[in-house]
């Protein structure tokens, strides 16, 4: 193998849970004030997933406020300390950019029947 | 010691730090090298080694000249060879001594040197940055250089005048690149941001010469 390609096997978590667009998630960060580590968690729908190896990308939105926040996350960053799959909803294509103008009602989206 | 190798590029990716940081970084195949010749300040008036990379295919055929060089190192022919200056001159390197990637320490500032990608016959826009005409609106200046020269005086094109032309596999080093790891085991050299040339292009890699106070500090 490629020492290149196994730099890049290094840098990947192995265990990240399976997700799709449309799923909540809850992304817990790790957050460092002065010598102290605490986590913060993220709470919204993944609405874009970038699969690009170790520089894969999920994009969070969440209604904060009254104001659309988006956050991307390196998927195998140190500073994610672990995801969450809370809910799954049925959506009808990878990206959901479509959510960020709607609000209220019009951005429900309706749950996924559990294949099991 | 000798203070410098010789390596191929492999290509780029990111790596984390610890802290969540992500760190553009360039993946080399940093030796293992051979020291084919050695030159004395006696015999040639400097101090240096001539370095060989090993690598695998080596060279298909050989001059008889070339052959009798790696002889006298009793080392196998090797495609790329490249002389690195001594700095202390009572150093003990003898023919046939490696050097390998573990000459380098990570968060060490080193210099690469490598063969910028050719680029062909580029324009002025590629070359040297002209900005170029209007591409509508009725612009009728496209992509030409502009006036190169005055009228009756001079009645000729200043020398130096920057033109289109040849651009590309030059020699560029790139100086004071933080390195962000070590894999001695692979041979491999990680080291911060970009380096020239394309991936497989051959390259030097030497301690920083002249390491800013900015680079000295560790990130």
């Amino acid at each position: 193998m490629n020492v290149l390609e196994k730099i890049e096997q290094q840098q990947t978590k192995k265990d990240v849970p399976t997700m799709k667009p449309g799923d909540t998630l809850r992304v817990h960060v790790k957050i460092r004030e002065g010598d102290k580590e605490r986590i913060q968690v993220f709470e919204g729908t993944l609405i874009a997933r970038r699969r690009a190896g170790n520089h894969s990308t999920i994009t969070v939105r969440k209604i904060s406020f009254g104001h659309g926040v988006e956050r991307i996350f390196p998927l195998h960053s140190p500073a994610i300390d672990k995801i969450e799959v809370v809910r799954s909803a049925r959506v009808r294509r990878s990206k959901l950019y479509y959510l960020r103008n709607l609000k209220g009602k019009a951005a429900r989206m309706r749950e996924a029947r559990t294949e099991s | 010691m000798v203070s410098a190798i010789l390596g191929k590029k492999v290509g780029m990716t990111q790596v984390f730090r610890e802290n969540g940081d992500v760190v553009p970084v360039t993946v080399l195949k940093a030796g293992p090298c051979i020291v084919i010749q050695r030159k004395t300040a006696q015999r040639d008036g400097y101090e240096a080694v001539q370095l060989g990379l090993v690598e695998l295919p080596g060279p298909r055929r050989l001059s008889k000249a070339a052959e009798g060089h790696f002889k006298k190192a009793a080392a196998n022919p090797v495609r790329f060879l490249r002389e690195v200056r001594l700095t202390d001159s009572g150093a003990e390197v003898n023919l046939g001594d490696k050097v390998l990637a573990d000459i380098f320490k990570a968060e060490e500032r080193v210099d690469v040197i490598g063969t910028s990608k050719g680029r062909g016959f580029a324009g002025f826009h590629k070359r040297h940055h002209f900005g170029g005409g209007g591409a509508s609106h009725g612009s009728m200046f496209h992509r030409a250089p502009g006036s190169i020269g005055a009228s009756a005086f001079p009645s000729r094109v200043l020398k130096g005048m920057r033109a289109a032309g040849h651009m590309g596999t030059d020699r560029v080093t790139v100086r004071n690149l933080r390195v962000v790891q070590v894999l001695p085991e692979e041979n491999a050299l990680l080291v911060e941001g970009a380096v020239p040339g394309p991936k497989g292009g051959y390259v030097i890699v030497r301690k920083a010469r002249a390491p800013h106070k900015a680079a000295a500090r560790p990130a």
